[in-house]
């Protein structure tokens, strides 16, 4: 298996080389500049991130170097061939695991390993070997004939790659091989990458959302609006923001408040809750002086520097370009106002013992658990794990087995009109209607939730103006990006005013900088005393969350602050965990459950 | 009150996503004009031009004049002219011809000794819908001759002649019968497509969860999907019947009242099809094709191209279950006979019962299927 590297290329020469190459698209009438002049070189037998926000450019780039779309200008060379010249053979060295790999859901694990292997051209004699090898490294020997559509979401993503190696590539295009996977599968997904860019020579071009993964690749590619901002150890990145990240903490103020204080205050470029403290990231020339006087008056402040991450330094970049976003306004106006009234209401959600049956198998097995008023509730699990299915039982969408559960002092399920208008529901996936234009879609929704006349326009012209949404009011929200979608999923979700909002997955796929904006809008409404109840499998937006529940395999394996559950994972090797530590501590803890009862 | 904007809004949105759908206004657009023109044009029993060959033996006065009789006709064109028996069967066998007209030797001697003569006709029975038709109109021409020709040689006179006189269309034009009979064909197909796909569409989309978490019952969700439906078909019957008029030049001469009423009637108990199949579909595809799959048989069954006094007994009995077939003796009954409301309850209720059972069964299954 070596890296297939054509004879008469030196193998100290870069695997890929990107020269000054642009791609424009055309769509409705628009013509669009997916990627402007990009040149990088990309060193061989390493794993090289490709980072940037949704939009920017990531996926039509592998498309690109994959030899599936053809730029307008520039070229390519992988592995010492032109792929834009000779793209047939640029296929045999390459492998490109796109978004959505192509399984067949209704083959085996071994037909579809059997199909590539066919597709590709794998000798017989040389295919019992390769996939012994493959489904070791990819721990799916016990489930060769199960249907891959009954795979995990991480199983589904490992066979994917399996399928992708049948034939050992030189260069490997991973286009987000780990969104929608849990925190286990995406360690061991990382694993497997990593054994073969040593065992194997492999070079690896990865692309992901997520910036905690940034800091695995031995080199990132950042790009923004289709062009390459920095290229360089992730380290590199974070390095240059030497002394300008804090952490904040202050007892006697609510970590909300402190964050938003902190947030509006000037010099700081980024401040993001995590837990009981509020990390900060300073502006250029700002410092600890600066920072500590944003928060002076509150008692027992204390700041205290902490190293950089590559996120920091991804927020800092792309926020200088970015035009700021402004603080939200006020959104709900309850007769009883923030907090005022919380305590007489503790129990706003109440589930108790509360199970949903699929013929023998409990997707949901006697959970329960409450959230009070103005609280930000989570609901964190993998895919699997039962927390799409109580939020859907929440919202009313699907009868429980057993149990009781009381949203707002009814059960959805049976409730009258009334009590629905006083509920906020945003669907995975920003489920809109894509071919009406945003106005079209909250007048339907403002319609839907019996406003009429002047109150409607009303609402309309705020959520235009809150949202920063006027531009696009007559663009079809189909067209719109990732980002603005989700802005008008929560306008939409907002426009009747509710006291109850219902959260399910809202930030997935959305960058950092979308997800910190939408973050404050949430945080401002529970401000308000409205009352969140969020799913998410993205481990970091825990910490954003009141209180959480994590979910595995139908039930609850803890629940509390994100504070209280961190420190329970609190260890000398690891002294300050993050909640995806406590997460694959508890899963892993937790026997027959995860990934292995999944194979049950 | 809430409940009626709620309704109104689900409506509006209904309408401006089909509208703006280049797709579905396809559907709703295309189609409609495209059938009406093939079957108003090309949709007829009518014969018109059918290739004949002659092949006269007898070269005489009464067989010239028998011949230019069919030549003159409208509905043959002579194509060849043949000198044996073995051209006639060639003509036949290429489809150069459809019939071949055969004029004896004797002809002449035997008609004008005032004896019975025999014309062969010889068709081509591979279609024998047209064959039929083609010896009908053979026969037509034979007896007008006869007539012409006892009367101007004094022979015996006939009988009895059959005068016959097609009420309703005195004419017997087949354009009558069929293009009243697309306007009921048309509703059917737009209406039941158009609210097969709007839950399954919905629900492929991720936006029913939505829909269902707003205050709209599933009454009010199901009312706003059947509003549009109701106005689409509505819209395209008084279009198509415009255009009967207008263009096609059929007659409508009943109440348009009855026409309305016997149309909501119709529509409605189409569309109660349409949700039960939506509700049940998973995705579009699936409504589609189960769409179709009423389509199909509800059409054959209906009346529109063949008798349903053809059929055998049992599928009679099972016409009696299709709302198209009401429809049909509505709309041919208002443009043609002059019908009004009284005349035809006997197909009104029944379209009434149907709506109410299809509506009722759809909003049965909506709600089964929601969870």
């Amino acid at each position: 298996m070596s890296a297939g590297a054509p004879p008469g290329v030196a193998p100290q020469a870069p695997a890929l080389i990107l020269e000054d190459v642009s791609k424009q698209f055309v769509a409705g009438g628009r013509v669009v500049q997916a990627l402007d002049g990009v040149s990088a070189q990309i060193r061989r037998a390493s794993v090289t991130g490709l980072i940037g926000p949704d939009g920017a450019g990531k996926t039509t780039l592998m498309r690109l170097v994959a030899g599936l779309l053809l730029p307008q200008r520039g070229r390519i060379t992988a592995l010492g061939i032109d792929v834009l010249k000779e793209p047939l053979k640029a296929h045999e060295v390459l492998g490109y695991m796109p978004q959505r790999f192509g399984l067949y859901e209704d083959l085996s694990v071994q037909e579809n390993l059997d199909l590539y292997a066919d597709l590709h051209g794998v000798p017989r004699q040389a295919r019992p070997q390769r996939y012994a090898e493959l489904l070791a490294m990819t721990g799916l020997a016990l489930f060769t004939r199960r249907l891959a559509g009954r795979l995990s979401g991480g199983m589904k993503q490992k066979l994917g790659l399996a399928c992708v190696l049948v034939r050992p590539p030189g260069l490997l295009l991973l286009d987000e091989p780990t969104v929608g996977v849990d925190p286990l599968s995406r360690r061991e997904l990382w694993k497997i990458v990593y054994r073969l860019v040593e065992e194997t020579q492999t070079t690896v071009l990865l692309s992901t959302a997520y910036l905690d993964e940034a800091e695995r690749c031995d080199e990132v590619i950042l790009i923004h609006e289709g062009r390459v901002l920095g290229q360089g150890p992730p380290r590199d990145f974070s390095a240059r923001l030497h002394g300008r990240s804090f952490v904040v903490t202050a007892p006697a103020v609510s970590t909300r408040h402190l964050q938003e204080r902190l947030a509006a205050a000037p010099g700081v470029l980024d401040a993001i809750a995590q837990g009981d403290r509020v990390r900060v990231v300073s502006e250029e020339g700002a410092g600890l002086g600066e920072v500590r006087r944003a928060v002076a008056d509150a008692a027992g402040v204390s700041v205290a520097p902490v190293a950089a991450r590559f996120e920091d330094a991804f927020v800092v970049m792309l926020s200088e370009r970015a035009t700021p976003a402004k603080a939200p306004r006020p959104v709900a106006e309850h007769e009883n106002a923030a907090g005022a009234g919380g305590a007489q209401r503790p129990g706003v959600i109440a589930v108790h013992n509360l199970s949903r049956r699929f013929g023998d198998f409990y997707a949901v097995r006697r959970i329960s658990f409450t959230v009070g008023r103005g609280e930000i509730f989570g609901l964190l699990g993998a895919n699997g794990a039962g927390k799409s299915t109580t939020f859907r039982m929440l919202c009313g969408l699907l009868p429980a087995s057993e149990g009781t559960l009381e949203v707002a002092g009814v059960n959805l399920r049976h409730a009258a009109a009334r009590a629905r208008q006083r509920i906020g529901y945003m669907a995975q996936r920003f489920s809109l209607y894509g071919n009406l234009t945003v106005a079209e879609n909250l007048r339907f929704f403002a319609r839907a939730y019996g406003l009429s006349g002047a109150v409607r326009r009303e609402r309309l012209a705020w959520a235009l103006e809150e949202f920063e949404l006027g531009p696009f009011a007559d663009a079809t929200s189909a067209e719109l990006p990732l980002g603005f979608k989700q802005r008008l999923a929560l306008a939409a979700a907002l426009m009747h005013r509710p006291e109850i909002l219902f959260l399910d997955e809202p930030t997935s796929g959305v960058d950092p900088l979308g997800r910190r904006e939408f973050w404050r809008r949430i945080n401002a409404l529970a401000e308000e005393g409205v009352t969140v109840l969020v799913t998410t499998h993205i481990m970091e937006e825990a910490e954003y969350c009141d209180r959480l529940v994590i979910m595995a395999a139908g039930e609850i394996l803890a629940e509390g602050s994100p504070q209280a559950l961190k420190a329970r994972f609190k260890t000398a090797d690891n002294p300050e965990p993050s909640v995806e530590d406590a997460f694959v501590a508890l899963v892993a803890a937790g026997s027959g459950v995860g990934e292995a009862a999944d194979a049950a | 009150m809430a409940a009626l904007l709620r309704i109104w809004g689900l409506v509006v949105k209904e309408l401006v996503s089909l509208l703006k759908e280049p797709r579905t206004r396809f559907v709703i657009v295309g189609p409609p004009i495209i059938q009406l023109m093939v079957f108003g044009y090309a949709g007829t029993f009518d014969l018109s031009h059918a290739p004949f060959a002659l092949y006269n033996e007898d070269r005489s006065a009464p067989s010239r004049e028998l011949a230019a009789r069919f030549e003159g006709s409208p509905a043959f064109a002579e194509v060849a002219r043949l000198g044996n028996d073995a051209e006639m069967a060639r003509v036949l066998s290429e489809r150069r011809a459809l019939m071949v007209l055969h004029i004896g030797r004797t002809f002449s001697r035997d008609i004008l000794r005032g004896r019975s003569a025999t014309v062969q006709v010889v068709v081509d029975g591979r279609n024998s819908n047209t064959a039929l038709l083609a010896l009908g109109y053979a026969g037509a021409i034979m007896t007008d001759f006869n007539q012409q020709w006892t009367g101007d040689h004094g022979g015996p006179r006939a009988p009895a002649v059959l005068q016959m006189r097609a009420r309703y269309n005195p004419n017997l034009e087949s354009r009558w019968f069929i293009v009243p009979g697309i306007v009921a064909l048309l509703t059917m197909v737009v209406t039941l497509v158009v609210t097969a796909l709007s839950v399954a569409r919905e629900r492929e989309l991720g936006t029913f969860d939505q829909l269902l978490v707003t205050p709209l019952r599933p009454a009010e969700i199901l009312l706003g999907k059947m509003v549009p439906g109701l106005v689409i078909g509505f819209v395209e019957a008084s279009f198509i019947s415009a255009m009967a008029v207008v263009w096609f030049q059929v007659p409508l001469v009943g109440s348009l009242g009855a026409l309305a009423l016997g149309l909501v009637l119709y529509t409605l108990s189409v569309i109660g099809v349409g949700l039960a199949v939506s509700s049940l579909a998973v995705t579009q595809q699936q409504a589609l094709l189960g769409a179709f799959l009423f389509l199909v048989p509800a059409i054959t069954l209906s009346g529109f191209a063949t008798p349903i006094t053809n059929m055998p007994w049992l599928v009679q009995e099972l016409t009696l279950l299709n709302p198209m077939r009401y429809f049909l003796l509505v709309v041919r009954g208002v443009f043609l006979e002059g019908a009004g409301v009284a005349v035809l309850l006997p197909q009104f209720w029944p379209m009434a019962v149907m709506a109410l059972a299809t509506l009722a069964g759809a909003a049965w299954m909506f709600r089964r299927r929601l969870y």
